[in-house]
């Protein structure tokens, strides 16, 4: 037993890929997350606790939507647009989702770019991003204002049940206002990166603190996040 | 799973990778907006618009977001804890469906 015990305190967990190295990791009395920088491991804390409030959004519309007596208005009319005489259901959710997601596949690139050290690539793809997200930003304001116009308030609308203008608002607002703090966040990583700040060992305007082009890729788990969850709304406010 | 190596230098995958998934993404987008372009109704519309859901979303998470080459017990500590959305939606499915059968019995039939 005692040699047993010996051996196994020696033995040091190699770099399996199954639950025992996750009870590895756990009971180490040391950082559990081995390999992971402490920006990177809150960055996915942050988005774990994000998820839960975009889950709660959407639980509360899934629960207003189930329970109402009064029909839901039909999303696919609501959003549809006719351009150039030809009517076409939820055609501006569409294209927002397309930018949303090439946004993202700028973002990727990127990231990519940054640990290869290329800083004009990476800026350039990152103000593309940003470009992208910008234009989802305004495309979302267009949405709002028309249907603002049409009279749908958080309150009522002229389809149906009460609960689709305040779901709505709430959800699609709090996704954008994601959006907008990703562009401008993408906007001072992008200048930092074209400076060279990572390179230089420039200090930070906020913590002080000397960042690496693992901010690049921190940046880039925020904005895939936001494109992640476009990818529920989409299914389930839009499509569903 | 783990590549600890990949984390030294950072995350290095070739750019095509990326462009693969960006493809991917687009044709699964295309696919859900033509569920409703179509008006695909009934139970095939719910089950198509989840499976592409699904799809997006685990790409996006595996690739973009590196989850594929994370280290096994970061996955977990992130996916595990989102296992409890789901027992959120259950409940709040049994709660709204009572709160209709109590609208339909007290409200709508008194009007």
């Amino acid at each position: 037993m005692a040699e047993q015990a010996v051996t196994d305190t020696t033995h040091t967990y190699p770099e399996a890929s199954d639950l025992r190295s996750i009870a590895a990791d756990f009971s180490s009395d040391r950082q559990a997350f081995r390999n992971v920088s402490w920006g990177k491991a809150m960055m996915w804390i942050f988005l774990l606790s994000d998820t839960f409030v975009f889950s709660c959004f959407l639980i509360s519309y899934m629960t207003a939507r189930m329970s109402t007596t009064v029909p839901w208005p039909n999303a696919s009319e609501v959003f549809a647009l006719t351009i150039g005489g030809v009517t076409l259901p939820l055609i501006l959710i569409a294209i927002m989702t397309f930018v949303l997601i090439s946004s993202s596949g700028t973002m990727a690139m990127a990231v990519n770019f940054a640990y290869r050290r290329d800083r004009r690539k990476t800026a350039i793809l990152m103000l593309a991003t940003a470009l992208l997200g910008a234009t989802f930003v305004g495309m979302q304001a267009f949405e709002w204002s028309k249907l603002i116009h049409e009279g749908v308030r958080p309150w009522s609308n002229p389809w149906g049940a009460a609960q689709f203008g305040s779901s709505f608002f709430m959800i699609t607002g709090f996704h954008g206002t994601h959006v907008s703090f990703g562009v401008l966040f993408l906007l001072i990583v992008a200048r930092k990166v074209w400076r060279g700040d990572y390179e230089h060992q420039r200090r930070g305007f906020f913590t002080s603190r000397r960042g690496d082009y693992e901010a690049v890729e921190i940046m880039g788990l925020y904005w895939h996040f936001v494109d992640l969850v476009w990818v529920f709304i989409f299914a389930f406010f839009y499509l569903w | 799973m783990a590549q600890a190596s990949a984390h030294g230098q950072g995350q290095q995958h070739p750019i095509r990778l990326y462009l693969v998934v960006w493809v991917w993404l687009f044709v699964l987008s295309a696919c859900s907006y033509f569920v409703d372009y179509f008006q695909v109704q009934g139970l095939l519309r719910y089950s198509l618009i989840l499976l592409f859901m699904m799809l997006k979303a685990g790409l996006i998470m595996a690739i973009f977001m590196h989850m594929a080459w994370e280290r096994l017990s970061l996955v977990y500590a992130i996916l595990v804890p989102i296992s409890a959305v789901l027992v959120f939606v259950a409940i709040m499915v049994l709660e709204s469906d009572y709160t209709l059968l109590s609208r339909v019995s007290f409200f709508v039939s008194g009007t």
